[in-house]
């Protein structure tokens, strides 16, 4: 092989893909090939064939399927700090403790929700009253829009 | 030696081997033995800083190098790939290494932690697997992979200024947007945004069916990776396609040109083209024996 890729690929492509794909690829798409492509082949040390897979799926479901993995019950990258902000101490919501991530996005969605409706409320003149003039209200607005 | 030792699915006991100075072999890539790979191997380090070297076998190179048993025995091997900062670092040294030696020859990329205990098992099994090498070789020789994602945003659908033309078809007579109540706006806005979500997907997934068309002249393989989305994959939007092109080193440009302009006038559909990279995605060759 005197011939080299380098050099048939001329110097548009010599000047930058080598040099700067190792440093600047993203992780992701690194992890993806050199974790789930490229030779396998039997080395001398081997994590037990069992593990190795295991750890391959791990892997492979910080660029894939995330649902996959919860699915399968995997879910060790919510608590590492590093990988999910999820992860961070709740701090914020420490007077009505959410148990699970679930909980905290839903108590966050529902603030949001009850802001908007105060807001509709307000809107349409209606007093900050009960459940049926809140479904009124929605229904007016609805055929309004119509 | 006995003919037991050498068989390779030998077992080996990593906590048998006490001695901290002890090293193993580490393999990035398999070529073509030549003057390409030693020149590479002679200008980067390896893991841990360990310089690089080539051991020959049939006409074929591995780049090796040494790396503390302790750190990549089996045990440590566990240890790394779960730690996400040394796997990264694990993965970006063995891709740089990949990388710096296929600029200068056609290379099997081995999958990552490929680890043999000294250089004679290495020769081993280029002794062994020489056929399928040489065969894999020659039919990546010239190629190089290039990926292509699709991305779904519709965030950057919203935000994109609408059609002129569009409001006043679809509202019919509904008033200018200022003139709305607080409520109605919201409402209308709601009905944006999910307009927005579904354009920005069904366009995207238009985008994606088209790139296998446009580009099916120029390639000689093709692979549909899994989209990513898990925590590493930060890009915005929602990557809805993810494949890679073994393409013709001369053709690399054709490549560019004919996905140039394919998410044009789409907002919130993204076209990402990366590489060129090492085959990863086309270097398999055959299980040995049958094997997994």
């Amino acid at each position: 092989m005197s011939d080299s890729l380098a050099g048939r690929m001329g110097p548009a492509a010599t000047a930058s893909p080598y040099g700067g794909q190792g440093s600047s690829a993203n992780l992701a798409d690194i992890l993806e090939r050199v974790l789930d492509k490229g030779v396998v082949i039997a080395g001398d040390i081997q994590i037990n064939l069992l593990d190795i897979e295991l750890l391959t799926i791990k892997l492979r479901l910080l660029v894939a399927s995330v649902d996959k993995a919860k699915e399968m019950g995997i879910d060790w990258w919510e608590h590492d700090p590093s990988l999910s902000s999820r992860a961070r101490p709740p701090q914020q919501v420490s007077a009505a403790p959410a148990p699970t991530a679930d909980g905290e996005q839903l108590a966050a969605e529902n603030a949001q929700l009850r802001a908007e409706l105060a807001e509709l409320r307000a809107a349409v003149g209606l007093p900050k009253g009960s459940a049926r003039a809140d479904g009124d209200a929605s229904k007016t607005a609805r055929e309004e829009e119509r | 030696m006995n003919t037991e030792a050498e068989a390779p699915e030998a077992a080996v006991a990593p906590d048998d081997r006490p001695d901290p100075a002890a090293t193993m072999s580490y393999v990035y890539a398999v070529s073509r033995a030549g003057t390409a790979l030693d020149t590479a191997a002679s200008r980067l380090a390896g893991l841990e800083d360990g310089p690089l070297r080539t051991v020959t076998a049939k006409g074929l190179a591995a780049l090796v190098s040494s790396v503390p048993a302790g750190a990549y025995g089996e045990a440590g091997i566990r240890a790394r790939l779960e730690d996400l900062t040394e796997l990264a670092a694990l993965a970006r040294t063995h891709h740089a290494v990949v990388e710096a030696a296929y600029a200068g020859t056609t290379v099997l990329p081995m999958r990552l932690a490929t680890v043999y205990l000294d250089d004679a098992r290495v020769r081993a099994m280029l002794e062994e697997r020489g056929t399928d090498f040489a065969d894999a070789l020659g039919w990546l020789e010239g190629h190089v992979e290039l990926g292509v994602k699709v991305y779904a945003d519709p965030r950057e659908a919203a935000a994109a200024p609408p059609p002129a033309a569009d409001p006043p078809a679809a509202e019919g007579s509904a008033p200018a947007p200022e003139t709305l109540s607080p409520g109605r706006a919201y409402l209308r806005q709601r009905r944006q945004e999910r307009r927005h979500h579904r354009d920005a997907y069904r366009a995207a997934g238009a985008v994606a069916g088209a790139v296998p068309d446009r580009v099916a002249g120029l390639v000689r393989a093709r692979v549909a990776h899994r989209p990513q989305q898990g925590e590493l994959a930060s890009a915005a939007g929602e990557n809805i396609a993810n494949e890679a092109y073994l393409v013709p080193v001369e053709g690399v440009e054709d490549f560019h040109r004919a996905l140039t302009g394919l998410a044009d006038g789409l907002p919130g559909v993204r076209v990402e083209i990366t590489g060129p990279w090492a085959p990863y995605s086309f270097a398999t060759v055959p299980a040995a024996g049958g094997r997994a």
